[in-house]
């Protein structure tokens, strides 16, 4: 048949084209690359040592928190404009959904806005995964309300649990407390993929991912800001990190952790969340595996130069850093080969603001 | 040809009439103009809060925590790579599925089936062609979360709305010609190669535009394939890590610092011209096969 050869013609061109696109992109890297990138200036202070840089080269796969994301690209940025062969990729795939691949060791660190759950450990632990938990900045949460709401002055974590856990019978303001207006509340959160909805839950309600579901839930904290900005019975929670972006157009609610003897009222800010005397308030990691940290000297590099650099980065991405201290004494440690116990360095403090630890 | 009389009833009627023909434009072009009003005040804001944050920054650069370094180089390359990829997969799938469908199945229970199922797979949510392309492709199949897995995503996600064009595309020629030809003796290949597909290819095009409109914007399938946010690397291969636009303009939209709002919106007029791009060069496309065409067969 005549056309026979033509068909195969236009299937030749169809995988000719496929090929030319996959030489164009191998062109695309090989290409002397004509984009410099721009490069930070970094103090690196390791114990007196100076760094020749550069000579460090490997792969460091991150994955996890969206919330930890920030800071860690900050991290990763800074330390391959030092260290340009060191290839760093950090993904976004949510605490849990990082540290599903984490304990199977697909990740060389993972990102962190809780803990691990000890479920993912003993799967860690099946798998012959081990891990060193290092905190690398503080994370806390606002309460807020509209800035005509005149009545409430502290909510109470009791109070916060009554409005929020599941099968809440709170619909009015007046069935928090009896004085407050008899008019219906508005609740805005996040939504349950997020590790600032773990942490809420599992702090205040109690219990992992337990709430009640009949509320305004948006990923996105600025949606939350404008939600709570427009109606005046409303009432929402997002990350402490949004707040001062958006301080003048909501009301920030104190809290008092009722749970505790001879607990006040406590505004957040830094530094009553950095000492963790705001009950809201957590540290969020970095897990980092313990095989590939030993195995890949680029890798302890980037975690100590992390640390050493972290008040830089949390500050950077409006985060609430760890005292310098603490900074300073988790990188002496790691460089020594001290991987443990990290976490007890973070505070002086004891709380019990973690969950599970 | 006296005059004709109407009674009250006709005369209230004829002015009804008249009354709903003026009135229904109006109608009418509310409608357009609400449509139009929304793509315009969401362009509007988008160029207000981004268009002084437009710079070579934003296209060259790797991302970065500086929003006044920060730029999207992986992101548009990831797209790039991924949806044309996905499109050079997609498109040739769905024509053949479409004349299949038309020039070759007699239309007994499997192509119903067929259609049936094709009709469902474009209600699924984009989210869940993520999760099995990440269970089948990247992890049974160890394709790995690479450009080929995000490209093969957005290729069988794309392929429904596709297929469902090319279908239209080949039932529009009229079978007059198809008979024709075949009265003539001519083979069913050679009525798809020289009838069918000649006249449907434009409109075949336009759906593989939409296709490929649809699987720039996916966010969803791309997080669960790939995950991955911040990479400082092109795609090199089809086996390389990768990042897209939708991913980066979300992240950036979920920053507490106004400057990264901004930034995504200078992002999202980025990934706009590069839309109009691509939908210019297929227009284009379709202007030059129809002009083609007319010379041939008329």
């Amino acid at each position: 048949m005549m056309s026979q050869p033509k068909t195969i013609g236009l299937i030749l061109t169809f995988l000719l084209v496929g090929g030319v696109i996959g030489y164009v992109g191998g062109w695309f890297s090989s290409s002397p690359s004509s984009i410099v990138t721009v490069t930070e200036k970094i103090t690196v202070t390791s114990g007196g040592q100076t760094q020749t840089t550069g000579q460090l080269a490997g792969e460091i796969i991150i994955d996890g928190s969206s919330t930890v994301y920030p800071i860690t690209e900050a991290a990763a940025e800074a330390f391959m404009n030092l260290y340009p062969n060191v290839k760093i990729s950090v993904g976004i795939s949510g605490t849990g959904g990082g540290f599903k691949r984490f304990v199977v060791g697909e990740t060389d660190i993972n990102d962190a806005s809780r803990p691990i759950l000890r479920s993912e450990a003993e799967t860690a632990q099946s798998n012959g995964i081990e891990w060193i938990e290092v905190p690398v900045a503080i994370d806390g949460l606002v309460v807020v309300v509209n800035r005509q709401n005149d009545w409430v002055d502290c909510l109470t974590i009791s109070e916060l649990k009554k409005i929020w856990e599941p099968d809440s019978k709170v619909s009015k303001w007046s069935d928090i407390r009896p004085e407050w207006p008899n008019a219906p509340i508005l609740l805005y959160g996040p939504g349950p993929d997020s590790g600032t909805f773990d942490y809420f839950t599992e702090r205040v309600v109690g219990k992992l991912k337990a709430s009640r579901t009949d509320y305004i839930a948006s990923e996105d904290d600025n949606v939350l800001v404008a939600g709570v900005e427009g109606e005046k019975n409303a009432l929402g929670y997002f990350g402490y990190a949004y707040y001062p972006h958006a301080a003048d157009r909501i009301r920030i609610v104190p809290i008092r952790d009722d749970l505790k003897e001879g607990s006040e009222c406590v505004v957040p800010t830094d530094e009553t969340v950095g000492s963790f005397v705001y009950p809201l308030a957590r540290p969020i990691f970095i897990y980092v595996n313990k095989k590939a940290w030993n195995e890949k000297p680029w890798l302890r590099e980037f975690v100590i130069f992390y640390l050493e650099n972290g008040e830089k980065f949390a500050k950077q991405v409006s985060y609430t850093p760890f005292t310098s201290q603490y900074y300073k004494s988790a990188a002496a440690l790691l460089r020594a080969g001290v991987t443990d116990g990290l976490y007890s360095l973070t505070s002086i403090v004891v709380w019990r603001n973690a969950g599970p630890h | 040809m006296g005059h004709q009389v109407l009674t009250g009833a006709e005369r209230r009627h004829a002015r009804l009439r008249k009354f709903i023909d003026r009135v229904l434009p109006i109608i009418l072009s509310v409608a357009v103009f609400i449509a139009v009003a929304t793509v315009a005040s969401l362009l509007l804001t988008v160029i207000i809060t981004g268009g002084h944050r437009l710079s070579w920054n934003l296209i060259l650069n790797y991302p970065s925590a500086n929003p006044e370094e920060a730029g999207m180089r992986s992101a548009i390359l990831g797209s790039i790579f991924t949806v044309g990829l996905s499109a050079l997969i997609c498109v040739p799938l769905s024509i053949a599925t479409a004349i299949y469908l038309v020039e070759y199945s007699r239309g007994g229970r499997l192509s119903s089936l067929l259609r049936y199922n094709i009709a469902n797979l474009a209600g699924v949510p984009s989210v869940v062609f993520g999760v099995v392309a990440l269970g089948f492709l990247a992890y049974w199949l160890g394709m790995g979360r690479t450009v080929i897995t995000g490209a093969f995503t957005l290729a069988i996600l794309t392929l429904p709305l596709v297929t469902v064009t090319c279908v239209e595309a080949l039932k529009a020629v009229p079978d007059d010609l198809r008979l024709g030809a075949y009265a003539l003796g001519a083979t069913t290949l050679q009525v798809v190669r020289r009838i069918s597909l000649p006249r449907a290819l434009p409109m075949m095009l336009t759906g593989g535009i939409l296709g490929i409109s649809r699987a720039l914007g996916e966010a969803a399938p791309i997080l669960v394939v790939s995950g991955i946010l911040f990479i400082r690397e092109d795609p090199t291969s089809l086996f390389s890590k990768f990042t897209v636009m939708p991913l980066q303009l979300y992240n950036w939209i979920s920053r507490p610092q106004p400057a990264f709002i901004e930034l995504s919106s200078a992002g999202i007029i980025i990934l706009l011209l590069i839309l109009l791009a691509l939908n210019g060069v297929a227009i284009a496309l379709r202007q030059y096969l129809m002009r083609r065409i007319g010379q041939t067969w008329r």
